[in-house]
């Protein structure tokens, strides 16, 4: 019997792909959408068979009642989203705003750094600190222009924008460190640094501010299951101990999180990913076979 | 009918013994392993039981089930009535029977067993709960609705409890539940071996003939708090019973390799995500040869006897006091070592092994003794000096407890303990008015049927304050005869407006 709750609830009213591995989802959920905070990411079912992945709140719009997400096909969950997520269709089950908000404290003058996919999720913190009046410096890295999304909307909320591309194709010739570097050089009186992206680019990042002191916010994204705290499959590793992304996170002080036991634990079920990723990917393909097939058997006709 | 005075020397010396699935063939599948009695084994086994005056298995019993009037109805074949009788206090019958601790509870004080084996009481509970379910049982009384709204948080043994009695006082209940389907501990944790999730369906279908609504995929704290759900939502009465969570690690060396996991996420990924069946979903299991379990417990049974149905070859259990301390119902050591699982007793991990590639290749373990008892009186495990050994593992699955989920403290006034449950008083309400807590979220890990009794006293709790009459005892043992009746009412039971929903209401909600 399937339980009342799930199911069909999540349209997604926008779709929209930034390059072959990127897209955007714009999901109703108008609870949500009043609820969310910068910092607070949510779990999604594309289907009942699916697997529950944790995905970070890119915007909420309270008027239209909708969250935004901005995902990157890396395995075998995320491709099939981006196959089958389409404007119109609805996700399994949709739960959050989950985690501790991030702080949006008093900080005058703020570094916000996205690597990649990271710059959606940096893009409501850039928002809030914009908004409580702080001095913000966006730095945006990716592997080449092609690559780059949201550069008007981002640099909308920012004071400075700092573009990096690792082939020079836009902006600054480098990673983001190379413009954390420039905007640190310009502005000896940043008070704080968020730097969220891939877990390399975050512990660079925080190697990059810890000589200057300035208090470095990462978001980590740790393998989930639940996300309330039940399971520890997201534990990540602080000076001050073992913690709980989900729940006593996901921002914690760059300056103390062991990322080489993050970025090994994130590893811990490659062997079965690649392995379902390459059945989804041969299913993939013979689909497309079968529809080619039967095109050719149409033309035929 | 007039019975003849059983005594300990008339009834059947033996406990009737119920039919398993073969141990070598179940630790390849899934399949519930206890059978459950079939109609004459139920019968035989009725009657064994001695009814006696003093009713000590009724003290024994957490909830108060009036064990003897229900076996006596069983041995009279009226099992409807037995069913009567176990649901005036027990929500779940079909669930508590198989997954209590009798052994600790009622058939642990039982009167035959001073000198043979006790009444099997709790396979007895869980004979009428399965023929229940099977016949479509359910006491759904005619529900006068009093208007008002109570939102319950958590869909586990506690909450269940708490939404149908406060159903059956006529209020409007939702229940949120974080995860995307019902039922808590009992769908996620608990392997299908042994309490099949087609069982807690098809008692949460019971809830839902109730009026009962359930939100799944909504987490409360941060989706809304407690208190937008009394000052804004309309609801004016909450109860709590998100149970606990938070597993705990031990801190040794070697905890954060790949391979090393808390039960909960292993039995998680396996039953409410399907992960053991891989050509169907997407959640992937680790693959694994050479499995310890630490701890032996409930959850400790679940995780070896689930890793060896996955497939590994070698599994251990690592535990650091004895077999007599071991907390886990005796059924499933007894099931667990059957099925060949490699007991350790007085073993305490002190390291886990790295193969050089972040995955486990191993444990370290040292023997313990027991030594004095300790403030739970139990004998505490002391180190045996230089009895260090090592054993080949590639998954390594804690199962030694769980600390208290922090969510709802962090995201509400509520006044927590010291170790962060939420505190109460006697009557389960919390710091804020008009709501309750129960459960693990309270007590810490416990039992299914002690978290259905808080949700139950906490149900009591709401009604005082929302000044409803108490509609506890639905059914009391005996109908009265027709020309007792009034209006065709038992003028015996405590409440008039007892719920009965419109037949279609009812099915079109079953269908949904
Ligand atoms: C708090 C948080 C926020 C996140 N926000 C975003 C986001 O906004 N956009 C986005 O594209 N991705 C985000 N992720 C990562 C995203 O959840 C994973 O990319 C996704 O689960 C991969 O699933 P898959 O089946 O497509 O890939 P898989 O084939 O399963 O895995 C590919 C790789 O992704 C990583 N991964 C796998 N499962 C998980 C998981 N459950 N959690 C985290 N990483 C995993 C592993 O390193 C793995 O090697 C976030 C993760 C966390 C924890
Ligand atoms: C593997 C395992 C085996 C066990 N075996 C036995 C056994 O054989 N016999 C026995 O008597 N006991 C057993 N227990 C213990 C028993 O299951 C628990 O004591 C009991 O389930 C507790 O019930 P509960 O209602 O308090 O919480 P739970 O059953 O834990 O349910 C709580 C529910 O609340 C949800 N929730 C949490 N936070 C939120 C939130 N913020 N918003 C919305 N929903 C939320 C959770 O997702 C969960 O579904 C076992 C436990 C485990 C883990
Ligand atoms: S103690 Fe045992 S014999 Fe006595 S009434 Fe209870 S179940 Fe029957
Ligand atoms: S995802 Fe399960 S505890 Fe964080």
């Amino acid at each position: 019997m399937a339980m009342p709750g799930t199911g069909s609830n999540y349209e997604i009213l926008t779709r929209e792909d930034f390059s072959d591995v990127t897209y955007l989802l714009e999901v109703r959920h108008p609870r949500m959408a009043r609820a969310a905070k910068p910092g607070q990411f949510v779990i999604v079912m594309s289907h009942a068979e699916g697997e529950r992945i944790p995905l970070t709140i890119a915007d909420f719009d309270r008027d239209k009642g909708t969250i935004t997400l901005v995902i990157q096909a890396v395995g075998k969950t995320t491709r099939e989203m981006q196959r089958d997520c389409l404007a119109g269709t609805h996700l399994h089950a949709l739960v959050g705003p989950m985690g501790i908000p991030s702080h949006i404290g008093e900080a005058k003058k703020v570094l916000c750094v996205g690597g990649g996919l990271g710059v959606a999720p940096v893009f409501p913190q850039a928002r809030g600190f914009k908004e409580a009046g702080a001095y913000v410096i966006g730095v945006v890295g990716f592997r080449n222009r092609d690559l780059v999304f949201w550069e008007d909307k981002f640099g909308a909320v920012c004071d400075e924008l700092i573009v990096c591309t690792d082939d020079g194709s836009a902006g600054v010739k480098g990673n983001v460190t190379e413009g954390m570097r420039q905007a640190i050089e310009k502005h000896p009186d940043i008070d704080e640094c968020i730097a969220i992206g891939p877990p390399v680019m975050m512990k660079f990042a925080a190697e990059t501010t810890r000589p200057h002191g300035i208090k470095t916010m990462v978001s980590l994204n740790p393998v989930m299951v639940d996300g309330t705290g039940m399971c520890g499959g997201c534990r990540v590793k602080l000076d001050s101990g073992i913690k709980f992304a989900c729940v006593d996170g996901p921002d914690f002080n760059g300056h103390e999180v062991d990322f080489d036991d993050l970025m090994s634990r994130l590893g811990r079920y490659r062997e079965v990913e690649q392995k379902a990723t390459a059945r989804f990917e041969e299913s993939c393909h013979m689909r497309e076979e079968f529809v080619a097939a039967s095109a050719q058997e149409a033309s035929k006709d | 009918m007039a019975l003849k005075k059983r005594t300990i020397r008339t009834i059947p010396q033996e406990r009737t013994p119920v039919e398993e699935l073969d141990p070598a063939e179940r630790a390849t599948n899934f399949l519930e392993v206890n059978c459950g009695y079939k109609l004459e084994e139920a019968l035989r086994e009725s009657e064994r039981c001695l009814m006696c005056a003093d009713e000590p298995c009724v003290r024994g019993c957490p909830v108060s089930i009036d064990i003897p009037s229900f076996i006596k109805k069983i041995g009279e074949k009226n099992f409807h009535g037995a069913y009567d009788v176990i649901t005036n206090t027990n929500l779940l019958p079909a669930v508590c029977g198989r997954v209590c601790p009798q052994e600790n509870q009622c058939e642990g004080v039982c009167t035959v067993a001073d000198s043979l084996e006790p009444v099997a009481i709790g396979r007895l509970e869980r004979f009428v709960g399965d023929m229940a379910i099977r016949e479509g049982w359910s006491n759904i009384p005619y529900i006068e609705p009093s208007g008002f709204k109570v939102g319950i948080v958590g869909s586990g043994p506690a909450g269940m409890a708490c939404a149908a009695d406060m159903a059956k006082a006529g209020c409007d209940v939702t229940v949120y539940e974080a995860f995307h389907e019902a039922g808590g501990v009992l769908k996620y944790g608990i392997p299908d071996f042994r309490l099949p999730n087609s069982t807690v369906d098809a008692e949460l279908a019971k809830l839902i003939e109730l009026g009962i609504k359930f939100e799944c995929n909504t987490l409360v704290g941060r989706l809304f708090t407690i208190e937008e759900m009394i000052q804004e939502m309309g609801f004016h009465a909450v109860f709590i019973g998100t149970g606990a969570g938070y597993p705990s690690f031990m801190g040794i060396p070697g905890e954060s390799l790949n391979g090393v996991l808390s039960a909960n996420e292993l039995l998680t990924r396996c039953n409410l995500m399907h992960g053991r069946d891989p050509e169907h979903y997407d959640t992937p299991l680790p693959p694994s040869k050479n499995v310890a379990v630490i701890g032996a417990g409930n959850t400790a049974m679940d995780a070896l006897r689930v890793s060896l149905r996955l497939g590994a070859g070698n599994v251990h259990c690592i535990y650091r006091r004895s077999h007599a301390e071991a907390p886990a119902r005796a059924e499933e050591i007894h099931h667990a070592e059957e099925e060949g699982i490699q007991f350790h007793w007085l073993t305490n991990p002190v390291e886990i092994l790295d193969d050089g590639k972040n995955n486990v290749r191993g444990m370290r373990c040292i023997r313990m003794e027991l030594g004095e008892p300790d403030e739970s009186g139990r004998r505490r495990p002391v180190v045996v000096p230089g009895s260090e050994f090592e054993f080949e593992a590639d998954l390594v699955v804690y199962a030694i407890g769980t600390n208290a989920n922090p969510i709802l403290g962090q995201t509400s006034g509520l006044k927590l303990n010291k170790w962060g449950y939420i505190a109460t008083d006697e009557n389960l309400a919390t710091s804020i008015a008009g709501v309750f807590a129960g459960g693990d979220i309270v007590t810490g890990a416990a039992t299914v049927i002690e978290a259905m009794g808080a949700g139950r006293k906490a149900a009591r709790g709401m009604k005082a304050w929302l000044g409803l009459r108490d509609t506890e005892e639905s059914c009391l043992g005996e109908p009265a005869p027709f020309e007792d009746r009034l209006l065709g009412l038992d003028p015996a039971e405590h409440d008039f407006a007892l719920v009965r929903l419109p037949r279609s209401a009812a099915s079109s909600s079953n269908a949904s």
